[in-house]
């Protein structure tokens, strides 16, 4: 009875001090803060393009764009295409480099990581200076670098440098003869995607019976086989059907052929050597910490110095890798937006640049390529977020 | 004569090394030069292999380097006649008379020469500030603290932009330019970010869900997008969502732009901090019967913010190079001068372009590298304490 009565008397502190009333109050006022300064916004923003006369929404979705691109993976004209068009035209073309950026730059991030692991010391070295230095240089003075210093430097066309295989390099890019599939192309098609149907059959049947009964089989090699093999003999059977189209070294102009800008070589070479020294720190931490009991461990069970890398060292310091090697990702995709500097069409140079002047519409512009941004990097995270749960450790 | 158990033995052995063996070559010396060669860089063929290639690349690269930046550089002259290809100069390196002759537009841009004095104390204000700020055992944090962020600002505004009432004269921003920028830039982002991050990121770990939901949206909001969207935004929205006659100018709007982006990314850093903080700590204060307040403010945020100055550091580190965007949205930075004066008829010459960004990269290279350098220390010194 004591206890309830002493429960039921009221607190002795003031209402304003009671915690769950204060955090009441701040919240409401912090909500009415953000409310005003949004209401404020809107209605400037409404009053203010009233007076500039210029349209809101999306209608200009369908209008004519009247301007042409560079680079375009898809059919663009800049008579009959529209700006919806020109933004499928950037958001490919930052796909592009971002998806063969990441390629290149894991290739060379893990091979810099490693080497500067090395125990030869030289090469140790001349990886850390190499990560030194490209990390504490701003990537836009290194793209800047790439494209004004050194590939607008290169000859121009009269001069062009002949490459070998019929290839041209000058001041307007890199031009390669182009592969032209002739009929009976698609068999070859077919037999790689054949083999590599096969090659995801053979490992699945091949693990089953090494867990069934230890045996191994050389999977790799009957991957390669399959995925390439298979194709290069169809290729042959078949008579070989593909030609070249050979670019053409005109005085004005070169025809033909498959074009290289100089923008999309200078952005993907600045943004690959920039994100690759990132990468080599985060291979390089990740294999550090793999402690050495567990290579030592390994090898007095037995194992191999292969085997303890692939079945040991690898998969443990892939588990510490993985997460920071996404956001390195992550940050190459966003960074592909520095392509406005010197002026490669990807989503932000098309929309935000020539879009957003030539329809002012600031606000649907911004949001639209922000939109897009994010929606890249909040599935790219949500998948980690999974990945991350599926290989945290288990503990006791 | 009976046989023993040990000749037994010894008669059941059926060999026995009657002869001396030759003696073995000393083993390879593992001290000195030539022991320190065979281990680090002639261990197998693969390395000696490694060892070759490596070398070769070293020394293709490092005598081109030289020869670029002093051998074959041009070190005197008034104009492009200097730089360009000539019979005695077949080679022509770095171009450095155009560096001596634009440094004064590369630092101030186009500040007015006769008020350049007042750029000057600025950077001498900022340097004693980062001094205090940065050297661990300096005297009174405090006041260091409130130097940086409430004394500076303001007296730097005054002092750079100008006011009527102390007899300076006005100065446009739009007339600031070179290194004067990317060190306003980056200094407003610092100021502002540090303080914002550290309110976002409680707001982060507040109980309370507006705040929470709030913070959690600004953060994964700004880190989603890049920068260069999020300075456009400022720079042609902005105006849009202030009344006509507040319209910012150019600075002011790529100012918003990045202590915006500074501050998610500065919340993250800070967030990461406090929850290495045990929870005994929070437990504790509230036992001796602090608020949250003091809490904070006396107990974790001190420590949180201790274990955190080398990520913080590495944080003004990204920024520091992010501000290079701000040419973009048409700000006078050093990268923009550069792209200015590189394209400049009176001095356009084959190697202009690589020995202005060659000045740009060095510039960078100093304050970025001197940065990660004391990051590393600090970490060091703090995991040396920590260890005790």
């Amino acid at each position: 009875m004591a206890v309830e009565s002493a429960a039921a008397q009221p607190a002795r502190v003031a209402f304003y001090n009671d915690p769950k009333i204060r955090s009441l109050g701040y919240q409401v006022a912090l909500c009415l803060v953000v409310a005003l300064l949004v209401y404020g916004a809107v209605s400037n923003a409404i009053e203010n393009l009233r007076r500039a006369h210029i349209a809101s929404g999306f209608g200009f979705w369908h209008q004519t764009a009247g301007f042409d691109i560079s680079q375009t993976l898809i059919k663009f004209s800049s008579s009959t295409s529209t700006y919806g068009e020109a933004f499928y035209v950037g958001l490919l073309n930052t796909l592009l480099v971002a998806i063969l950026g990441i390629i290149f730059a894991t290739i060379l991030g893990f091979t810099v990581g490693i080497c500067r692991l090395s125990t030869n010391w030289l090469l140790s070295r001349v990886a850390t200076a190499y990560v030194e230095l490209i990390r504490n240089i701003p990537l836009l003075l290194q793209l800047l670098f790439w494209y004004n210093a050194v590939l607008k430097a290169l000859p121009d066309l009269r001069d062009s440098m002949s490459i070998w295989g019929g290839a041209f390099l000058n001041n307007r890019g890199l031009f390669m003869p182009e592969p032209v599939p002739k009929p009976g192309f698609a068999a070859v098609e077919i037999a790689f995607a054949v083999g590599i149907i096969g090659a995801i059959g053979y490992r699945t049947w091949a693990r089953k019976r090494q867990m069934a009964t230890g045996q191994q089989a050389p999977v790799l090699t009957v991957a390669l086989l399959l995925i390439i093999g298979l194709p290069l003999v169809v290729f042959f059977l078949a008579g070989s059907p593909l030609s070249f189209d050979y670019p053409d070294k005109g005085r004005f102009n070169i025809r033909g052929g498959v074009e290289v800008v100089p923008e999309f070589a200078a952005l993907l070479v600045g943004l690959v050597m920039y994100t690759a020294a990132f990468i080599a720190e985060v291979v390089r931490a990740g294999i550090t910490a793999v402690s050495r009991g567990q290579t030592e461990a390994a090898y007095s069970l037995g194992l191999r110095p292969r085997p303890t890398l692939r079945l040991i060292v690898v998969p443990q310091a892939m588990r510490v890798i993985i997460p920071p090697l996404t956001s390195q990702y992550l940050n190459l995709t966003k960074n592909s937006s520095l392509a406005v500097a010197i002026g490669y069409p990807d989503l932000v140079q098309v929309f935000t640049g020539t879009v957003l002047n030539q329809t002012g519409q600031a606000v649907e512009v911004v949001a639209i390529t922000m939109a897009v941004y994010l929606s890249i990097s909040l599935v790219t995270s949500l998948a980690m977020n999974i990945y991350n749960a599926r290989i945290a450790l288990v503990e006791r | 004569m009976t046989m023993s158990e040990g000749d037994l033995a010894v008669a059941e052995i059926r060999f026995l090394q009657m002869n001396p063996i030759e003696p073995q070559p000393p083993p390879m010396s593992t001290t000195g030069a030539i022991g320190w060669l065979r281990a680090n860089l002639l261990s197998t063929p693969f390395n000696i292999g490694l060892t070759i290639v490596v070398g070769l690349l070293v020394l293709w690269l490092v005598p081109e380097a030289l020869k670029y930046l002093i051998f074959d550089a041009i070190w005197t002259g008034h104009d492009r006649e200097a730089c360009v290809y000539t019979a005695e100069h077949p080679h022509v390196g770095a171009c450095w008379p155009f560096v001596w002759d634009r440094i004064s537009y590369f630092i101030y841009g186009s500040y007015p020469i006769p008020e350049r004095w007042r750029v000057d104390i600025f950077f001498a204000m900022l340097a004693v500030g980062i001094a205090w700020l940065l050297w661990l055992n300096a005297p009174r944090h405090d006041l260091g603290l409130f130097y940086f962020f409430i004394v500076v600002p303001i007296s730097s505004f005054i002092l750079l932009h100008g006011s009527a009432l102390l007899g300076l004269p006005i100065v446009d921003t739009s007339l600031w330019g070179g290194v004067l920028v990317t060190i306003v830039v980056s200094s407003v982002g610092i100021v502002v970010s540090l303080p914002l991050g550290i309110l976002l990121a409680l707001g982060r770990r507040s109980r309370m869900p507006i705040v929470k939901t709030l913070s959690v949206i600004f953060i994964e909001f700004v880190r989603g997008v890049p920068l260069i969207t999020v300075l456009f935004m400022a720079s042609v929205m902005l105006p849009l969502f202030v009344p006509d006659a507040y319209s910012p100018d150019k600075l002011v709007r790529a100012l918003v732009g990045i202590a915006l982006f500074a501050s998610a990314y500065m919340a993250e850093v800070v967030r990461a901090g406090l929850a290495a903080i045990p929870k005994g700590q929070f437990e504790g204060a509230q036992a001796v019967g602090l608020g949250y307040r003091a809490m904070m403010q006396l107990i974790v945020l001190p420590q949180a913010l201790k274990i955190t100055i080398p990520n913080i550091v590495n944080t003004y580190i990204g920024l520091f190079k992010d501000t290079t965007l701000v040419f973009i949205v048409g700000l006078f930075d050093l990268v923009k001068t550069i792209e200015v004066a590189r394209i400049d008829p009176q001095w356009a010459a084959p190697t202009t372009s690589s020995t202005g960004y060659a000045v740009a990269a060095m510039f960078y290279f100093v304050f970025c590298y001197g940065m990660s350098r004391y990051a590393r220390a600090t970490e060091a010194r703090l995991s040396k304490a920590e260890k005790r």
